[in-house]
């Protein structure tokens, strides 16, 4: 995350509410009531409730839940593929949901990129006609729509796939082709809906990879869609968790996964290697006492590394551990038998982490 | 026929009792509601019409009617005679245009390039077929009502699809138009054919037009129910793809919507080039020439080999023509492929 934390994206008491009911059920969704007792009353499906959530800029934000809880919806009542039915979205100081039709226009042309789970590719035009079709729309001339296109291409590795169509890619390939179209709009924004889950494991992890190291150099404000809390986790700067409509938890990776804040988010935690979400700034002694007693400097480890990274240097060790931040101050340390300790379970692992 | 599912040749019967039974009618949504309606409608018109109308109801109404109708098609073609002309002139310029330029070009010319185009976009074996059937035919002396036939049916369809599509695409796009359109379509086709051939005569005279335009009424609407077809029946994703890059509804329109219907507008075509053979038996009772009146001669005369032959060569061009367009249909499907 930049340090500067300007806000870019900011969503405000959003609800949207499904229904041809002249507003009753968005009332008494206002006013509350469960998701079911509205439906059974008005017929109403109460899609998103009270949303409330900042993005920074450069932020990869993540939103997690399972189908449907609301969290395509949301996507789209950024770029109001679907119009909210109360609150506001603010992009950059400007109010989307405020906007006219033709405002709104230019805002997707120019600041909201779309990335679809099924890729949402033309069929009836290759590759880079594919990529260059928004910036068509968008009034981009010739010969600079097709550089930003090939450029595009080449940065999701499509180089010299221009030329085919869709059909002949397969699913990994239509996803670039897609990424690369959303890229090419070079807009401050991209929406990805679940972008990867209709892909294969192998597939989706070599994608998720080349999004954080593109990610590294573009520093676009992301909002990524997953109902697999393992790629969330991998990917995002921050995870907000979906049910129903609403947001149950929002925090940092480890902080979603260490704390989860009820029944529900622990429920999806269970699957997550936490070996790999621990991080030595979380299980360090901090106190004076420790930090005074560090003698030797063979074992220094980064603040920000995960319990499997620590393991070769515990192994070596016969003193502890000693943590460092970015700058190379030492922040803390970790004792040898605390290392033990957290590397015998996942559970002891969470449980000297929420210490 | 194409395995487009919307290709089907039962498709406008299909259409036409869905139309009637369950598409989104009021009768389908609420039925509860409707049966009195129903009753107080039909009882109020019987009343309107016993006291208003004629007191000997329903019995004389109906001739009374239609007598009217004859006074409104008479002052049409008293009062709209030179626009008639107009019509007939354009069409019978582009008829005559075609036959001469497809005899200039001798039998055997015309035959190769069909048998090349066959070759191209269908396969080897269709060549072969497209060649030794009109190569019988031309040698039955048939080429001639052939030609004509053909240049009958291109006319007729290109016509068709000139009004269909605009109409189709404009359809899809407007929930009010379609609901409109419907009826008048599934009466476009069921409508006995003879009901409107005589009022064309009257407009046009004996010849090629009233053919031309009888062959259109029936011809026109799968043309517009598929082309509609293909634009509504398009993947959600790709249009919400399409409208999250901030495409205008006309840029929809022209880079997503009408590309992508193009398989099913040509099933739509090739539909339309069926119906127009269908007819052109009937269009033969009103003047048009070629295979038709061949057919319709040898029956008059009692010579039923005669009539056979002729009508062979309808079922060939048929055949051809049905391939042709099944090609280009399926060759437009594969370009897309299964997105």
């Amino acid at each position: 995350m930049p340090a500067d934390r300007e806000v870019a994206l900011s969503i405000n008491g959003l609800y949207k509410v499904f229904a041809d009911d002249g507003g009753r059920g968005l009332s008494l969704a206002v006013e509350g009531r469960s998701k079911d007792e509205i439906q059974e009353e008005t017929g109403a499906v109460v899609g998103l409730r009270d949303i409330n959530i900042e993005i920074t800029r450069g932020e990869l934000f993540v939103v997690m839940g399972l189908s449907g809880c609301g969290k395509s919806t949301l996507v789209r009542c950024i770029n109001r593929l679907i119009e909210p039915s109360v609150g506001q979205v603010w992009l950059n100081g400007r109010e989307i949901t405020a906007m006219s039709d033709d405002e709104l226009r230019d805002a997707r042309r120019h600041d909201l990129a779309m990335v679809f789970q099924h890729f949402g590719l033309m069929p009836h035009r290759n590759v880079i006609d594919n990529v260059a079709l928004p910036l068509e729309v968008g009034g981009v001339a010739k010969p600079e729509r097709r550089d930003r296109a090939a450029s595009a291409l080449e940065l999701v590795g499509l180089a010299d796939w221009g030329g085919s169509m869709p059909n002949q890619l397969s699913g990994g390939m239509k996803q670039r082709v897609g990424l690369a179209r959303g890229l090419a709009m070079e807009t401050p924004v991209l929406l990805m809906d679940e972008p990867f889950s209709a892909l294969d494991p192998v597939i989706r992890r070599d994608l998720q990879d080349e999004l954080l190291a593109l990610q590294e150099s573009v520093q676009k404000t992301i909002v990524f869609i997953t109902h697999d809390l393992n790629e969330a986790v991998r990917v995002g700067d921050r995870i907000a968790i979906m049910r129903d409509g609403a947001v149950v938890q929002l925090g940092a990776p480890n902080d979603v996964v260490l704390n989860p804040a009820d029944s529900f988010v622990r429920e999806f935690t269970q699957d997550v290697r936490l070996h790999g979400m621990v991080t030595a700034a979380s299980i360090m002694d901090t106190g004076a006492e420790a930090l005074a007693g560090v003698t030797d400097d063979r074992y220094v480890v980064q603040e920000d590394a995960v319990l499997d990274e620590l393991v070769p240097a515990g192994l070596s060790a016969t003193q502890p551990l000693q943590v460092v931040n970015r700058a190379g101050a030492l922040v803390g340390v970790i004792p040898l038998e605390r290392l033990a300790r957290a590397m015998v379970s996942d559970e002891a692992a969470a449980s000297l982490a929420a210490e | 026929m194409v395995d487009h599912p919307a290709a089907r040749p039962d498709l406008s019967h299909r259409f036409f009792l869905q139309d009637m039974f369950s598409r989104g009618g009021p009768v389908s949504r609420d039925s509860a509601w409707a049966v009195p309606l129903i009753l107080v409608v039909t009882g109020g018109m019987y009343l309107i019409a016993y006291f208003l109308i004629a007191d000997e109801f329903p019995f004389n109404v109906g001739r009374d009617v239609g007598y009217r109708l004859d006074v409104w098609l008479d002052w049409l073609k008293d009062n709209l005679g030179p626009l008639f002309q107009a019509i007939k002139g354009v069409i019978v310029w582009f008829l005559i245009s075609l036959e001469d330029m497809m005899l200039w070009f001798t039998w055997p010319a015309s035959i190769a390039s069909i048998a090349l185009v066959s070759w191209l976009l269908v396969s080897f074996r269709m060549a072969l077929f497209s060649a030794s059937s009109l190569l019988l035919l031309a040698t039955f002396g048939l080429w001639e009502s052939t030609v004509e036939t053909m240049a009958l049916i291109i006319v007729t369809v290109t016509l068709s699809i000139l009004i269909a599509v605009p109409l189709g695409v404009w359809a899809s796009q407007s929930d009010r138009l379609d609901a409109v359109l419907r009826p008048i379509l599934d009466a476009m086709q069921t409508m006995p054919s003879f009901v409107y051939l005589v009022p064309a005569i009257a407009f046009f005279s004996l010849g090629n037009t009233p053919a031309v335009l009888a062959t259109l009424i029936y011809a026109v609407p799968p043309a517009v129910r598929l082309t509609n077809l293909g634009i509504r029946q398009l993947p959600e994703e790709t249009l919400e793809a399409a409208e999250s890059f901030g495409m205008s509804r006309s840029q929809m329109l022209l880079k997503v919507k009408i590309p992508l219907a193009i398989p099913t507008i040509m099933a739509g075509v090739n539909q339309t080039t069926l119906m127009a053979l269908s007819m052109v038996v009937i269009a033969s009772l009103v003047g048009a020439g070629g295979l038709g009146l061949d057919v319709n001669r040898a029956l008059g005369r009692i010579e039923p080999g005669n009539g056979f032959l002729a009508g062979l060569g309808i079922v060939f061009v048929a055949i051809i023509i049905d391939r042709i367009t099944q090609a280009l249909t399926r060759k437009q499907q594969d370009a897309l492929g299964s997105e």
